[in-house]
């Protein structure tokens, strides 16, 4: 049971954290690896308004989310835009941004580790297993924000040009529908979606300056399982990947520290069989 | 003899003189002042703490006129040397390399892993290195094999073999607390260490002594020791039933340990050794969840010799943070100072001489290294009457109070409390 409940919350963070990427790549073309750098500085702009300037978390919180996800939306703007056309530079460079930022935090805050303030305090017991209730409140956000997502996706005028965009641009662009500002909204969303896991995460985890390393190697992990692009293979690789960590810690204690690595092997071991991931195409086709 | 013989006798006589004149002088100028390098992860609250002790420490010592080298004084300086080495061992042995003639002596080090690779470095270059920071017994081991090569190294923290002995010795008043307050007859432990290579001897000798001492181990968990989430471990520990969570954590995942433990409330001691946690802002990094946790450093607010509470207080009073473990630096410095005054030189072949006869109260304990021969030559001699660290248990924002030594060997320093079980613990486990 405890498997099953940690497995569950894990995965759900990881999911919507993959997705936000996944909508990235899908709609703009870009592995913006800087993608959880924007993580990193919602938990430390969410410390920034509420520990040290002491503004509440009602104005703080939202704060962070805006200001985090408009460094990231600029980002991408004034930086990987011009260049998304060529992807291993836009991987180098967005790279290069994520380190940028943290060595900025660094050179601010140095290596010291920060915690900010739960939504909720306390756990609860499900079935014998202790979960924080910061951990349901994420779990009902990443839910909130992954239905959000799928009905947006299939219902709105723009989530259907987004998912046009991610199937063939050429065509989007022969149909009226600007590409450019289709991936700017899917950027947006993207980045909105890791910022906002971030201050509902943050709580429960340590914010330190390297916090973006371990996201951004389970979401690579995730997205390439799932099959790159595909948002319904996102969700289930993330599942898988929670899965497998929580798996590990409990029935492999001694190797707890592998557990990443273990959930890597799991997705090597997935790509073996079937190389364009779970739910990968190789031919262009409907992707949601 | 003819005058010209004379002439080049003279002229050769007075080259000499002049060279051996110029040489001396050469000499003279060449010890204007004795510098220090302080090497270790500067960015990180280790890092920081080691530069802070080795600083008070030059700066009393300058303030009293410096270090005593035949009639004058000369000025101690520090140099230092920041090795990210919690990062890269690489990038710490080229840090090592590009200072190792900028300073005549270096101490710090943090992580043990490159505290070794730093040392091949040092001893190459004859430099004495005092460790204030990696603990591994391999580092004194190799001054036992290899005396000549290594001679240059001590240490003046106790090695990871006698930190896991007073974890043990901790362990077993802990044990019989939770015997005595919660009528538990054969307490069980989980270990909980990050996976590096210091906290290895430990995790192996819980596993072999607990039972001998009527504890049930349930299990060893080693996550990274970045890891920013251990929800999963405690989890694991408290569906294994563990009464005690021995922990041996130099990493981030302390402060994510301490943290998620008071959190989630986990019906069990967490006690052992957490380096993030003897430090003023594990409080606020756990959000205070920390409290009731237990870990061993080097120093506590406590009489352990008339040196430690001035020390404390003005090391508070200064850097409004507690001294950690790696502050031992302060005594490593004054040793240096001391052996190199007593040496009258700063030759190191001298100064290892009379560094091995130091016996030294310093602030974290009295200071005396065992001897060439023994298998951990050059390390901090262990026990009652020398060096024997602390436990300290956090109880509020900005107190922590020494738990161990209380009443072993009939050491107990003044100013130490009781070990106080955490109350949620008592109130979840006395129910049933």
């Amino acid at each position: 049971m405890q498997v099953l409940i940690s497995g569950i919350v894990i995965g759900t963070v990881y999911a919507v954290l993959a997705l936000g990427f996944s909508l990235i790549w899908g709609a703009a073309r870009i592995i913006n690896l800087a993608y959880t750098s924007f993580y990193m500085l919602a938990a430390y702009f969410f410390y920034i308004f509420t520990s040290l300037l002491g503004i509440p978390m009602v104005v703080g919180v939202p704060l962070s989310v805006f200001v985090a996800a408009l460094l990231g939306v600029s980002t991408y703007k004034f930086c990987l835009e011009r260049i998304r056309a060529h992807d291993t530079v836009v991987m180098l460079i967005s790279v290069l941004i994520a380190f940028f930022f943290e060595e900025i935090v660094l050179a601010v805050f140095g290596q010291q580790l920060f915690s900010v303030p739960p939504f909720v305090e306390g756990y609860r017991e499900l079935f014998g297993v202790r979960v924080l209730k910061q951990y349901f409140l994420a779990f009902g956000f990443s839910v909130a924000l992954l239905v959000g997502l799928w009905i947006f996706l299939s219902r709105f005028r723009i989530g259907i040009a987004i998912r046009a965009t991610s199937q063939d641009k050429e065509v989007v662009n022969l149909m009226g529908i600007s590409e450019k500002k289709v991936s700017l909204i899917a950027i947006i969303l993207g980045i909105g979606f890791v910022t906002v896991s971030s201050v509902v995460v943050s709580p429960i985890y340590v914010v330190e300056p390297s916090m973006w390393m371990h996201p951004i190697i389970m979401i690579l992990a995730i997205v390439v399982l799932g099959g790159l692009g595909s948002l319904k293979g996102s969700v289930i690789a993330a599942y898988i990947l929670g899965f497998s960590e929580v798996i590990v810690v409990n029935w492999l204690p001694m190797g707890a520290f592998i557990k990443s690595a273990i959930a890597l092997l799991v997705m090597v071991i997935v790509l073996l069989v079937k190389p364009e991931g779970m739910f990968g195409v190789v031919f262009e086709e409907e992707r949601l | 003899m003819t005058t010209r013989g004379w002439i080049c006798r003279i002229g050769v006589c007075l080259l000499a003189v002049g060279l051996s004149w110029n040489m001396a002088e050469a000499k003279t100028q060449a010890v204007k002042s004795v510098r220090v390098g302080v090497i270790g992860p500067m960015k990180s609250t280790d890092g920081e703490n080691m530069w802070r002790g080795a600083l008070m420490a030059q700066e009393e010592i300058n303030k009293a006129g410096g270090v005593k080298q035949g009639t004058a004084k000369i000025k101690l300086e520090l140099v230092k040397v920041d090795t990210n080495e919690e990062v890269s061992v690489s990038d710490a042995v080229l840090a090592v390399e590009r200072n190792v003639n900028k300073a005549d002596f270096f101490v710090g080090s943090k992580r043990s892993e490159s505290a070794l690779a730093m040392q091949d470095v040092l001893m190459k270059n004859k430099k004495i290195f005092i460790s204030s920071g990696g603990v591994h017994p391999e580092l004194c081991a190799r001054v036992g094999k290899d005396y000549d090569r290594f001679k240059y190294f001590f240490r003046v923290i106790l090695n990871s073999a006698y930190m896991g002995k007073i974890m043990f010795l901790h362990l077993g008043d802990v044990a019989k607390i939770v015997k005595e307050e919660l009528g538990i007859e054969k307490p069980k432990v989980a270990i909980l260490a990050d996976k590096l290579q210091w906290a290895d001897p430990i995790v192996a000798a819980v596993e072999k002594n607990a039972p001998n001492m009527g504890l049930e181990v349930v299990g060893a968990w080693r996550p990274s020791a970045n890891a920013s989430d251990v929800t999963a471990e405690l989890a694991a520990i408290k569906e294994a039933g563990a009464h005690i969570i021995f922990q041996a954590v130099s990493g981030p995942v302390g402060i994510a340990l301490g943290k998620q433990w008071g959190q989630l409330e986990i019906p069990a001691a967490l006690i052992g050794g957490n380096s993030y946690g003897v430090v003023k802002t594990f409080y606020d990094a756990t959000g205070g969840y920390g409290t009731y946790m237990t870990t061993q450093t080097s120093v506590g607010p406590v009489k352990i010799t008339n040196k430690t509470i001035p020390f404390w207080d003005s090391f508070v009073k200064r850097f409004n943070d507690f001294p950690g473990y790696t502050s031992s630096s302060y005594d490593a410095v004054y040793i240096l100072k001391e052996a190199v005054e007593r040496a009258g030189t700063l030759d190191s072949d001298k100064v290892v001489e009379e560094m091995e006869k130091t016996d030294y109260a310093g602030a974290f304990g009295r200071i005396v290294f065992y001897p060439k021969g023994h298998e951990w030559a050059h390390d901090v001699k262990f026990g009652s009457g020398f060096n024997t660290w602390v436990i300290v248990q956090w109880k509020a924002k900005d107190k922590v109070s020494v738990v161990w030594p209380y009443g072993w060997e009939g050491v107990t320093y003044e100013g130490s409390e009781k070990y106080q079980l955490p109350p949620w613990m008592v109130k979840q486990l006395k129910k049933k």
